[in-house]
């Protein structure tokens, strides 16, 4: 049984949400709208799971006091510290009197969110642009002729959706040639990739969902296939 | 109304028609409220030319209501022609719809559009209920103070409409064929392949490889590393991944070598946690299996990138798996993984990461080919049965491609429509 | 001043590559950290400089802009905020020109956000725009002008339900006000009563998911903003008419700033992406130059 009833969820619920796709009648009509808040419920309560997992991870770590246990002091700590400070904010009555400011920058919530959540976030976003830039001096290569056309390709789109080509030339023509030319790459056989891709992607989704429907595809509830 | 009375005197002469009598009165019963409401127009047009300062405003006209159509019900869409006074510089700065129950002569304003609009939904109705529906054109005017006051013209009530659910959403006609057919061809050839039929696929270098990288960890005495994407168990990437967790904790099992699984999401976690316990129990080996090998980071993007990060710079992992959704961390991860030497496999039905992965990598699956790759591992015939099926759907895309691009460029049409007036899935 | 000494260190930086292309000439390539420093550089010194960099607007561009030109003073506008701190220095400037513009033509906005951080980055970018004279003498009412309904967990399954009402996914404002009692809100029901959807994205759930059910089962009109990185996958989607245009990255940004006039951050940090973007190409250069003459020594 502890297959088949995830078993049978999943046929069930795969095949009315695919018919109400086409009925927009009762009882199919509002089956997308139920499931998608069971499903936002059991989401924000697996949360809890994550936490309490992240925690225990860590407390094993320092308690046995390997060499990187002081990240597990970090993690712990930064965790306590956040949760007081939602606490805090919550309980003190945020938001409970008008007028209401657009950003409430009173709260130490959004104080951490603005002064160490974001620049974090951001640096690690920042990244990319250096590891763009050492993946395309290592990998971006002219070792034959379809890496030859890549490469002519991302030229004319990495100098063209910057006005740097354009400015070069700006002395012998107004006519931004090169940013119409990266357009035109990026309209024209960039989307074509895109759609042979997507298109690919789309039945690779449908047969993998029929697989898991028809329960032949049950690998991910822990079952031999 | 005079048609009305007619009716009734007609059906009077017939007394053995009762029923006829009952319908004409309960007729007369529908028409006379109309007629009240006829009446209270004007009224209210009235009300309203008594506000009037600075000019005439003429009312929107041929206000239709009618049940929206291919819909879950609750819903009537009303349309009108612009008043005479909404064009360039004109005086209507919007129109306003009001409601009444058919029969009440109790207008409830449902809806404010701005000027140039013809139409509007009323998404507040009761099935079964039936309503008319009027719609005002107003011009707001500021006073040297700056206070508003309205001028407002209301035009004739529409007849009656009811709104109503439907029983099958006609737009979306074309698409039921296409999944009908692509689900049929891959459940006929499920079936095809059950039955002992030959079906062949071609290799995956990706896939083949997981051997030889499971193996060269084993040799260095180093962990393996399987990322899950980013995305919960609702995508059916993180599914894919996991899949194809299940084949490569087969393979750890089997060599003994520490599998870790880093997750964002706590449901991926208890997923890839039942994965991997079923598969070292496949092979005999169910007391290898630590719970730890899954964990929980976080669910940040980027500083779930930060501490995988943190992990392959200090543990350099031997192999690395990246299968599932990925964002703009696959490249932050990959050159990383990169850079620490290790064998990565990656896998990803995200085509904005496709790029990155294959520069950074060594072995990519390239959109379908993550959805393919468990049922290649698994080497069940069912199972690679429906890679075929999906080879069909894509002919047939293929030639509505290629009969799409002829029919446009020469302009041919079906009946009158072109094609992407009849493709337009709603 | 700072525009001199930014100039002379960028020609030095120029002058500094042609040393790393011949040493890797003699067989002496860069490591990736030296990489890293040319693109830090690169990055950071065009932050010093205020140079007005010429920028054609691109089709999408113009098409967006032409799209929101066409609403009617006051129509209603849904600005989806999908997206966290991370990508805000792409997709903040976007946000801060869009409601600039959107508050100057008086626009009803009604935010909210699939991602948790969104609202409140709507809430900068509010602030920001109100800081603008004009919108100040506005003097916009929170609830009348526009309205924040904050964020809900649950991903694509939100427009879903939106599709229906609004107010099963939002039965309050991020104030906590119920959303009958937001005066703004009071005749509007679903997407239906939308007049038009901006969405601003940096992954999913994103773009792609208001493509397909906001556009295709409800029938919006939709804008977006999108990162560079995830700005051509969603070029299929603009090519198939379902979405009415779209700003991709830093350039996109800019050039929606230029448009409607609202100069702003994006129109700095374009040139800043504009020097990267040479020297990554000059490096690649130089990378192909090493792969070559080592092609050729071992012949």
């Amino acid at each position: 049984m502890r297959r088949e009833i995830p078993l049978i969820i999943t046929t069930v619920t795969g095949l009315v949400f695919a018919i109400s796709y086409f009925i927009p009648h009762m009882p199919f009509g509002n089956s997308e709208n139920i499931f998608g808040e069971w499903i936002s419920i059991v989401q924000a309560f697996a949360i809890w799971l994550g936490v309490l997992n992240l925690v225990k991870v860590s407390i094993d770590k320092i308690l046995s006091k390997k060499g990187d246990a002081y990240y597990s002091y970090i993690v712990i700590i930064s965790l306590g510290i956040m949760l007081i400070v939602g606490f805090w904010d919550g309980l003190s009555g945020l938001y409970a009197d008008p007028p209401y400011p657009v950003i409430d920058d009173s709260t130490s919530f959004y104080w951490i969110f603005k002064n160490i959540y974001t620049p974090l976030t951001s640096t690690m976003f920042a990244m990319l642009a250096f590891f763009v830039a050492s993946a395309s001096y290592r990998a971006f290569r002219a070792r034959n002729f379809q890496a030859t056309l890549l490469l002519i390709a991302g030229f004319f789109v990495m100098g063209g959706r910057v006005p740097l080509f354009d400015l070069m030339i700006s002395g012998i023509t107004d006519v931004p040639v090169f940013s119409h030319f990266a357009d035109w790459i990026m309209t024209y056989p960039n989307t074509a990739g895109q759609r042979a891709i997507m298109i690919g992607i789309a039945l690779g989704i449908m047969s993998s969902s029929l697989r898991i429907i028809l329960g032949i595809e049950r690998s991910h509830i822990g079952g031999k296939s | 109304m005079f048609r009305v009375i007619l009716t009734l005197l007609t059906s009077i002469k017939n007394p053995g028609k009762i029923k006829t009598i009952l319908f004409s009165i309960l007729l007369i019963l529908i028409t006379i409220p109309n007629l009240n409401g006829q009446e209270n127009e004007v009224e209210s047009s009235n009300i309203a030319t008594s506000k009037i300062v600075a000019s005439i405003l003429s009312a929107p006209t041929d206000v239709s209501a009618k049940d929206t159509d291919n819909d879950k019900g609750q819903s009537i869409t009303i349309n009108w022609t612009l008043s005479a006074d909404d064009k360039d510089g004109g005086a209507v700065s919007g129109y306003k719809i009001y409601r009444a129950v058919e029969g009440s002569n109790e207008f409830v304003e449902v809806g404010n559009e701005s000027e140039g609009t013809t139409k509007s939904t009323d998404n507040k109705t009761t099935d079964g209920v039936s309503y008319i529906y009027r719609v005002d054109s107003y011009q707001i005017l500021l006073d040297s103070v700056g206070n508003k006051s309205f001028v407002t013209s209301a035009s004739v009530a529409s007849s009656p409409v009811k709104s109503s659910a439907q029983w099958f959403n006609f737009n979306r006609g074309y698409c039921l064929i296409f999944v009908l057919f692509v689900s049929g061809a891959i459940i006929y050839y499920i079936r095809k392949a059950s039955a002992g039929g030959e079906i062949y696929v071609r290799k995956l270098g990706g896939i083949d490889a997981v051997d030889e990288a499971v193996g060269r960890a084993t040799e260095m005495g180093k962990k393996v590393f399987f990322i899950p994407g980013i995305q919960d168990m609702n995508n059916v990437q993180t599914i894919a991944g996991i899949a194809i967790l299940g084949r490569v904790a087969q393979k750890a099992a089997e060599y003994g070598t520490w599998l870790e699984v880093p997750v964002s999401k706590s449901l991926v976690m208890v997923t890839a946690r039942e994965t991997m316990k079923e598969a070292y129990t496949a092979v005999g080996r169910p007391d290898a299996f630590n719970e730890a090998q899954v964990h929980f980071l976080t669910d940040d993007q980027f500083g779930y990138a930060a501490a995988i990060d943190g992990m392959v710079v200090r543990e350099k992992p031997a192999t690395i798996f990246y299968m599932g959704a990925f964002f703009a961390e696959s490249l932050i991860l990959a050159e990383t993984g990169n850079a620490a030497g290790a064998i990565q496999i990656a896998g990803t039905a995200m085509p904005s990461q496709l790029p990155f992965f294959v520069a950074a990598c060594d072995y990519t699956l390239i959109g379908e080919e993550l959805f393919a790759a468990s049922a290649y591992l698994s080497g069940e015939p069912r199972q690679l049965g429906s890679l075929k099926g999906q080879d069909i759907g894509k002919a047939l895309f293929l030639v509505a491609i290629i009969v799409g691009i002829i029919m446009e460029s020469f302009g041919w049409t079906i009946g009158g429509h072109n094609l992407s007036a009849i493709f337009k899935v709603n | 001043m700072a525009n001199t000494i930014s100039i002379i260190l960028l020609i030095l930086l120029g002058l500094s590559l042609v040393y790393v292309l011949v040493r890797t000439l003699k067989g002496n390539p860069i490591g990736r950290r030296i990489v890293f420093l040319y693109v830090a550089i690169a990055a950071a010194i065009p932050l010093f400089m205020d140079l007005e960099v010429p920028l054609p607007i691109t089709t999408d561009v113009r098409n967006l802009y032409d799209a929101l030109e066409k609403l009617p003073d006051g129509s209603k506008v849904m600005a989806a905020f999908d997206y966290d701190p991370p990508s805000a220095p792409e997709l903040q400037p976007m946000a801060v020109a869009f409601m600039k513009y959107a508050f100057k033509r008086d626009f009803k906005i009604i935010i909210m956000g699939l991602w948790p951080q969104g609202p409140i980055q709507a809430n900068m970018a509010i602030d920001e725009a109100m800081q603008d004279p004009e919108i100040a003498a506005k003097n916009l009412q929170y609830g009348v002008d526009y309205v924040n309904l904050g964020f809900q967990s649950g991903n694509e399954f939100v427009i879903q339900s939106m599709g229906t009402a609004f107010k099963t996914m939002f039965p309050k404002d991020y104030r906590t006000t119920p959303y009958d009692s937001i005066p703004l809100m009071r005749n509007i029901v679903n997407f239906s009563n939308i007049d038009f959807v901006m969405n601003f994205s940096s992954g999913e759930p994103g773009t792609i998911q208001w493509v397909q059910i906001a556009v295709d089962r409800f029938g919006s009109v939709l804008g977006a903003g999108n990162t560079a990185v995830q700005a051509p996958q969603v070029y299929p989607y603009l090519r198939a008419g379902q979405m009415v245009g779209l700003l991709g990255g830093m350039s996109g940004a800019a050039e929606f700033e230029k448009i409607t006039a609202e100069k702003g951050k994006a129109s700095t940090f374009i040139l800043s992406q504009m020097i990267a973007h040479a020297i990554v190409i000059i490096l690649i250069l130089i990378g192909n130059v090493a792969y070559f003459s080592e092609k050729r020594k071992k012949k």
